[in-house]
Formats: structure tokens, sequence, C-alpha cells
């Protein structure tokens, strides 16, 4: 490979390993005004439902040290209002277009499926584990046997490459991936927020009308960065990994853990700029250190 | 990232920056600002208090650590600030009435400025209510026609509008609910809402509001809204 960054995920190539993370980055349109999108190695869509979704009720966000808890509850258009008006511009940037899905049961997972059928997305993330939602979600995702049960269905109609979002809420998350490699996952990523919980003493009260609450931010970098080396010492399928990454020294640590792609999650909310100097930096790595491409260092820990 | 040009203590914990900024501002828009690294995580959206080219003007309170660091910075410290972000107040003719409570009298002398330059002839009155100790009325004072003060009171007690004007709030959400149903239907009236927030620009949804017209983002449709938007009138 010519570039330093270039990197295949299957038989995908994405221009570098850098994706911001869904839910972060809305369908991209309020990042244009800060760089070009196509200097990204790939777009990552909102998570996505069959029907809309107006979200949870009350607050949303919560600030732990260095942490962020949110209970956002996959507030989204819909798939069918996605294809319409977010497809037609995501489509048309020249990066690699990711579609995140979610649901409430499987049938709402195999109709969102069969939908996506219609565009030409590069790649499918089936998120099975939103700490946010009441049906769905996260129950998919805490057990081996579910986690493959759903995989399975969705891969059998799925004309698009299927990567799995997985949940650190479950059974060992190794196991968890394994069950959906054999069920014909093409990668996996990982990791969703981790549950937690808030309490405001002086309200005497829980902080979210959702009780429990997803974290990200850098305060579960470690949980993530163990949990992405025991799933790429566990599965041969590539994996994007991504939990608290906020600099390209960040990123470099889950590639040196086996990641092929890394995501940028919670740092694009306090610096709009982060995966493009998270881009730059790894570049600046791998001149510096005289790689001729940045799958040198890949899983060497 | 932007320099402070001053840092000043106005009230107890109340706190005005000025910071070096050039750039098209309009009142009703904020800035997310910060000055430390990734503890607190995020940004703090604060309203523009007063803006002209190179001196941009912040009024806020310290309500957490955030705000804390923020009252802390000293001339020539650097700030990062972000924005301006959000829709801002909707240029007003006719006459106008500010209802302000608290710290959200801040984005309302902007607004009252930005409309005196707009609007030479017009006619602009201000009420202010504070729950214990007032700041900012002399500014107002120096450019309103009248201004109403209330401490420790309710300001929407004293709220009488007149014909042909309309009414800008920004405050408690109890007091803005109060402007917004005290105010009679022939007057429009705009309320400034506040929210947690991640991004400021309408990414995270985590300041998501729910509208007459269904949910909107107070960071990027808002934060200003027709009362009938957001309040039941």
């Amino acid at each position: 490979m010519s570039d330093y960054l270039e990197t295949k995920f299957n038989d995908i190539l994405f221009k570098n390993p850098v994706i911001p993370a869904s839910g972060t980055f809305g369908f991209g349109r309020e990042y244009e005004a800060f760089y070009d999108l196509a200097k990204l190695g790939g777009l990552c869509s909102k998570g996505l439902t069959l029907e809309p979704k107006s979200g949870n009720t009350g607050m949303r966000l919560w600030e732990t040290p260095a942490g962020l808890m949110n209970s956002i509850g996959l507030e989204n258009p819909g798939i069918d209002a996605f294809i319409e008006k977010e497809w037609p511009h995501l489509k048309n940037i020249d990066t690699v277009t990711i579609v995140n899905v979610g649901g409430k049961d499987e049938e709402s997972y195999l109709t969102a499926i069969e939908k996506l059928n219609t565009i030409d997305a590069q790649l499918i993330e089936l998120n099975i584990s939103c700490p946010n939602v009441k049906a769905g979600g996260m129950a998919y995702g805490i057990k081996a046997t579910t986690a493959g049960d759903i995989t399975k269905k969705v891969v059998d109609i799925s004309r698009h490459p299927i990567m799995v979002k997985l949940s650190p809420n479950g059974e060992a998350v190794a196991d968890i991936a394994r069950a959906c490699e054999a069920a014909g996952a093409q990668g996996i990523s990982l990791i969703n927020t981790l549950q937690g919980m808030a309490i405001d003493y002086r309200k005497k009260a829980v902080v979210f009308d959702n009780l429990y609450a997803g974290l990200s931010g850098p305060a579960v970098k470690p949980v993530a960065l163990r949990m992405t080396h025991q799933v790429c010492q566990a599965v041969k399928i590539p994996v994007m990994a991504m939990g608290g990454i906020s600099d390209w020294k960040d990123a470099l640590e889950f590639i040196m853990a086996g990641a092929t792609c890394i995501q940028i999650g919670t740092i694009n909310f306090n610096n709009p700029m982060a995966p493009i100097e998270i881009i730059e930096g790894l570049k600046a790595y791998c001149i510096k250190e005289g790689l001729a491409n940045i799958g040198e260092v890949r899983g060497i820990v | 990232m932007a320099l402070v040009q001053s840092n000043t203590c106005v009230s107890p914990g109340i706190y005005k920056m000025t910071v070096d900024f050039t750039g098209a501002v309009k009142p009703g828009q904020f800035f997310m600002l910060r000055a430390w690294d990734k503890d607190p995580l995020l940004s703090r959206p604060i309203s523009v208090h007063n803006y002209e080219p190179g001196k941009l003007t912040f009024l806020y309170q310290v309500v957490g650590k955030g705000t804390e660091i923020l009252s802390q910075l000293q001339s020539n410290d650097d700030v990062t600030i972000q924005g301006p972000y959000g829709n801002g107040f909707p240029e007003i003719t006719g006459d106008l009435c500010v209802v302000g409570g608290g710290i959200g009298t801040a984005p309302l002398y902007y607004l009252v400025r930005h409309y005196q330059k707009q609007n030479p002839a017009g006619k602009c009155r201000v009420y202010l209510g504070f729950r214990d100790i007032a700041y900012g009325a002399d500014a107002f004072a120096a450019l309103a026609d009248e201004v109403v003060l209330d401490v420790g009171g309710i300001i929407t007690h004293k709220l009488t509008v007149l014909p042909g004007e309309t009414v800008v709030t920004c405050g408690p959400e109890i007091m803005m609910a109060a402007v917004a149903s005290a105010v009679p239907a022939e007057h429009a009236v705009y309320v400034s809402l506040e929210a947690h927030m991640a991004c400021g620009i309408g990414a995270c949804l985590g300041c998501t509001c729910e509208t007459r017209s269904g949910n909107k983002k107070v960071c990027k449709d808002g934060p200003v809204f027709g009362r009938e938007e957001v309040f039941n009138v």
C-alpha cells in the first residue's frame, strides 16, 4: 500500500482507519463546517431504527470525571426518512459509509435491514448494544446465544456486510464476538457505552428518567482497550475499536491491541477537529517510526 | 483559542469576561468555552453578553467545576472558544420589552444594544428580576427608556406590556413560562432556553426539547423559540 494510513477492513478500502462513532456525529452535516468529511476514513450514521424515535425524556447528559453519561435513547428520524433525506447527501461524500441500525425486536431489525438493501452503503453496523432503550437494544447483545442468533438472521437477509457492535455490559465479550463471527458477521465493533447510574443527592433522586445510562469518554478507555484486545485475540474478522479515544496516541494503542479501524466518539463534542488531528498524528507517527503503513504495528501487543 | 482581556467578579458568584474575538455575532447566540483538558469533559455553553469587533464579553455564574475554572482566568490567559452557535434573537421592529431573571439577563444586554442601533426611534423597556443581589442594572439603565428592577420578588407581578411591544425573555424556566402566559396574545414573545449540552452544534441530541412541531435542538434550532413553540399558552 502506498499510503501510510490506507487500511483494508476485509475487502473494504479505507483511506485511513479513523471513523467518527455513531451517535456522536449526527449524519455528518454538523461537522462539515469544520472540515471536509472526505478526509475521514469513513462515516457512520446516527443509530437508526425502523420507526422514528423521539428519544428519552428528562435529563440526557451528565458529566463524570473525564467521562460523559448519556441517555439519548436512540432519537432518530427512522430508516425511511434517513434513506430519503440523509442518504442522498451521505452517499456523495468520498469516503466509506457505514449505517448503524438498532431495533426493538427481531422483526424491526429485519425489516430495517431489508429497507437498507435498497441503498449502496458499504457496511452495516448492527447495534445490539444500546443501553438506553427499553425494548431490544442491549438485550440482544449481552448473551452470546442471542447475539449470534440475531446476527445470523440479519446476515442471511442483508446484501451488505454486517459488523456487530458489542456491549461491554454482558457475558464475556470474547464469547459474544466468537458467536457473532460464527453467525457470519464480517466485523466487530466495540465498545458501546458502559452502563452506569447517576444520583442527584440534592434532589434525592436519580438523574435519568430511564434510571441507568451509558458512560463514555476518556474514563472508559482502559476497559475498552482490554476488551478490544480480548476480542482481537478471539476472532479472525476485523475489529473496529472505540472507547475514550481522544488523541492519536490513544488511537495507536487500540491499533496495537489489534484493531483494524478505530472510531472517535465523545471527544468530537469537546474538539470537533479531533478525528482530523488523529489522522494527522497517526501519519506523523508512521513517518517518524519509518513505517510504510500503520498496519505494521497492528496487533503487536 | 482566544486571549482573555479581562475577567472580573461583578457580584458574588457572577463574573464578566472579555476576550479577543472578531466575527459576526448575533444577540442571543452563545459560545462553547473551555480552559481545561479532560476534566470536566465538556465545554460550557455561555451566551454573548456584549460584542464589538475585537471584544467579546460573557457574563456568567459560577455553578460548577467548569465555570469555577473560567472564573480563575486572568488577563492574557488563553481560553478556547467555539462559536458563535445558535439561532439568536430575531431582528425586532417596533418597540421592545425585555424580561430577564438572574443570569438570564446576560444575553439581553447585547440584544438591547443591537436593537437600539437598528431602531433609533424605537422604545425599549427592561424588567430585571434577581433572587437576592442585583447586578448589571446600571448598564441597562444607561441604554433603556425604562428599567424596572425587582429583588427577591416575582418580576412577572410587575410586568405590564405596552401596545406594539415585542417581548423577549431569558431566565429561569418558571419565570419564562409565567411571562409566556401573562403576555396577551397580540404580542410576539420570544424565550431563550437553557440546556445541558455536549457539542453545541446539533450532533449529540443531548439538549433536545419538545416543541409544538416535534423535537428541536436547543443548541441549533434555538436557543431562541417563539413562546407558542415551547410553552402551552
